[in-house]
């Protein structure tokens, strides 16, 4: 905004609300000549409409009155027509509550540092910090019970994309992954589709006709660049395991079909943001979900 | 042929009983869509009737179709009155009547099929918004050259709420509806970012403080003095509650927008002129309540003041209500809670609904020769079946909106969030069966309307009305032949 327009509204703002005090003033006096008080005004319309001559409510003045003063009051002290005295913005008020909120919990974070994640998902207080962060941060992905969901991991089952180390979570809560199924529907037509997902099924123990199976395993060529000629995946590029009937998208024909057709592309977002601390917390507890040892009771 | 000069209610006859279909339909929408909140499989798949559709039919038939048809009626009806003379070219305001059920219709298809700017409240597409401007300017040619052929001195209070609130609607939806077309069915708004926001709610809000408020003070300034056959209460505090109306609540649009990019500043003056609105507001609620004054016991037998008064009782706690929820500390708890929508309700059902219903219980008998609705009765039950329902609808809704406002800023020991956003969802659920319910109740309460409507005018033919004399001291001199020729009755 350039000088002269913030100098238009602020005058513009101010002489309204002066406006309304001088309306105040100028429609309470008295005129010469008008009917006394509570009386009815000459004035009739269609046969009985008229107006009574009484005078506004002095409790309502009051309250009119206060609201101008408070105006005035308000726009000295706040952003408004000048920058206001109190110096307060929006920004700042955010960045004095986040600075806060660093200062109270940081600690308790720190306290945590430099024990191996294995041994922090083993100790109830690092769990409990580490579920509370999860509810916040993971959630609306992975579900409040970690199972996932189409599309989203479960993890829970110990089947893991990208590996289940603790380095390899901390690796992929930090810096975030990226898996992108190709579509091969062009490549494979719709016949090859049939068959490959014939064969995949039938590695995770479906029945399938033999007939199709052998076929798309022919076919599979394709997809053992990336899953490996066993199908066993390859946790270097977050490729699926297609023998163990754990399914990222689902494993029925039709959803199959949709990701050999039309590929699939999945993102978990980076997390560096959260900081190391709440980082290696968070992945103790991620670990500790697929863990044998007794389970954090899931939170209320 | 008479040739003395008559009012033309026909036109308002017409918006008259529109105002009571559109009110049911309106609400129908309303109804499934608070069903669909609480079961969602209500939607049954159909793109057509998922919520995000429906949810902006519903507050476009409610706002325009139902409180739209009701401020043509009544707008209509009482410039006639009060001005003494018949509504200016009879063919025009024809128009008016055939050109605002267009753009309902137009809306009725479009926003189902999913035709949106994405715009609160002014979802609808180019060719319906330039529909509404050319519909819009022909009302006001209408009702201001009425006034100007005026037979009495003094504009009577309530056309001065309707004016400000005619041309005030035209600003705001043709500046906030500027926009460049790519087809006929979908346009992009000239504004980016903030700014597109701050137009949006500049309109957003006055079109709740003009159409919604404005207009419906002017109904409340003609129907409430007549019904309760009192004189208006204070002349001064009208004068005054207009004009710091008016010229406070253009200013108030902002608050919608706290805590957003929005710079400050901006947040700032539409917080303070928000708060300012507390009083003014608060005026209109005192005059017309006090208007009864001497006469208090004709709420025990009258329905149609009930509905009156209680309307302007929803008036001044809304008014109370929306200055608070403006402040900056209550808003963030506040906003983005479903007390926003109960607070919306208490004005929307509350005030503005009551008081069209009180204002067509009136009109309604005499536009079609009768002295009074089939079943005073039925008007009672209506009533009553009406504030069951809002009160049910604003409790259900305020105790789920702090609720929700609470959930979502409760902090663990640890720093942490308590609740996921879906757990308070969860917390809402039982709330929104007792706000289907409230809603259920209103809407009930149409159908009994419309029954009483339908007994009261069957088998009616409408006479024609003379436009009565003026008291000769307030006539202008000299007064204007009211057996103007070929004036047709």
């Amino acid at each position: 905004m350039s000088p002269l327009t913030t100098t238009i509204v602020g005058i513009v703002t101010i002489l309204n609300v002066l406006a309304c005090g001088w309306l105040i003033w100028w429609t309470a006096r008295r005129e010469p000549g008008e009917v006394a008080e509570g009386d009815v005004k000459s004035h009739v319309w269609d046969g009985d409409l008229r107006e009574r001559n009484n005078p506004m409510p002095r409790w309502w003045l009051i309250l009119f009155f206060l609201t101008i003063v408070f105006a005035f009051a308000y726009f000295l002290l706040y952003p408004g027509i000048i920058r206001g005295t109190l110096g307060w913005t929006e920004d700042r008020q955010y960045q004095d509550e986040m600075r806060h909120a660093q200062a109270q919990y940081a600690p308790m974070y720190a306290a945590f540092a430099g024990r191996s994640i294995a041994e922090l998902a083993r100790d109830p207080k690092a769990l409990a910090l580490g579920r509370s962060l999860f509810a916040n941060t993971c959630t609306n992905c992975h579900g409040s019970d970690a199972r996932g969901a189409p599309g989203f991991p479960d993890l829970t089952d110990n089947d893991w994309l990208y590996g289940g180390t603790p380095d390899d979570i901390v690796r992929s809560i930090t810096y975030g992954r990226e898996g992108v199924m190709p579509a091969l529907g062009p490549a494979l037509g719709e016949q090859g589709v049939e068959e490959v997902i014939a064969y995949v099924r039938s590695l995770s123990g479906h029945p399938e006709p033999a007939e199709k199976v052998a076929a798309g395993q022919a076919r599979f060529v394709i997809c053992a660049a990336c899953h490996g000629p066993d199908g066993k995946g390859n946790p270097a590029i977050g490729s699926k395991n297609l023998t163990d009937d754990l399914w990222l998208y689902g494993g029925s024909e039709a959803t199959l079909r949709k990701t050999l057709m039309d590929g699939r592309h999945g993102r978990m977002p980076a997390h560096q943001w959260l900081g190391e601390d709440k980082i290696r917390l968070l992945a103790a507890y991620v670990y500790s979900l697929s863990q044998p040892q007794p389970q954090p009771q899931p939170q209320q | 042929m008479s040739l003395t000069e008559t009012y033309n209610d026909k036109v308002v006859r017409q918006f008259a009983i529109m105002t009571v279909v559109w009110g049911i339909v309106g609400m129908a929408v309303g109804v499934l869509i608070a069903a669909q909140l609480y079961w969602p499989a209500l939607n049954f798949d159909i793109p057509w009737l998922t919520y995000s559709r429906l949810r902006p039919l519903h507050t476009n038939a409610v706002i325009f179709a139902f409180g739209g048809s009701a401020l043509f009626a009544t707008s209509y009806y009482c410039v006639q009155r009060t001005c003494h003379v018949r509504l200016f070219s009879d063919r025009l305001a024809a128009f008016t009547f055939w050109g605002w059920q267009t753009v309902i219709v137009a809306a009725a298809i479009s926003l189902p099929l999913g035709m949106t700017q994405g715009k609160e409240y002014a979802e609808l597409e180019w060719p319906i918004d330039v529909l509404i401007t050319i519909v819009w300017v022909a009302y006001a040619v209408v009702f201001f050259a009425t006034i100007a052929r005026r037979r009495v001195q003094h504009i009577y209070v309530a056309n001065w709420f309707y004016a400000s609130f005619i041309i005030t609607i035209a600003v705001l939806h043709v500046f906030n509806n500027l926009a460049i077309p790519v087809s006929f069915t979908k346009s992009y708004v000239i504004y980016a970012g903030s700014i597109d926001a701050m137009m949006q709610w500049w309109y957003g809000h006055n079109a709740v403080g003009f159409f919604l408020t404005a207009g419906f003070l002017g109904m409340m300034y003609y129907f409430v003095p007549k019904q309760a056959q009192r004189p208006i209460y204070s002349y001064r505090l009208s004068v005054v509650h207009f004009w710091a109306l008016i010229s406070v609540y253009i200013w108030a649009g902002p608050h919608h927008l706290h805590y957003t990019s929005l710079p400050d500043w901006v947040q700032s003056i539409g917080m303070v002129f928000s708060l300012l609105l507390l009083a003014p507001s608060w005026g209109g609620m005192i005059n017309g309540i006090m208007t009864l004054s001497g006469a208090w016991d004709k709420l025990r037998t009258d329905p149609i003041l009930k509905f009156m008064i209680v309307s302007l009782s929803f008036y001044g706690m809304s008014t109370f209500e929306g200055p608070m929820m403006s402040i900056k500390t209550v808003n963030a708890l506040s906003h983005y809670t479903d007390w926003v929508i109960g607070h919306v309700h208490s004005g929307a059902l509350g005030w503005v609904a009551m008081m069209t219903i009180g204002t067509m219980y009136y009109l309604i008998p005499r536009l079609f020769n009768r002295q009074q609705m089939y079943s005073v009765k039925l008007i009672d039950v209506h009533f009553w079946t009406s504030t069951i329902g809002v009160v049910l609808y604003i409790s259900a809704m305020w105790i789920a909106g702090v609720m929700q406002g609470l959930m979502w800023r409760a902090v663990n020991d640890d720093g942490t969030l308590t609740y996921s956003f879906i757990e308070s969802v969860k917390a809402t659920y039982p709330f929104y069966l007792v706000r289907l319910m409230g809603g259920a109740l209103f809407f009930s309460g149409m159908w009994i309307m419309a029954y009483n409507v339908w007994m009261t005018i069957r088998g009616v033919t409408p006479q024609a009305v003379p436009v009565p004399p003026p008291a000769p001291e307030h006539a202008p001199t000299p007064v204007p032949a009211l057996a103007a020729s070929g004036v047709r009755s």
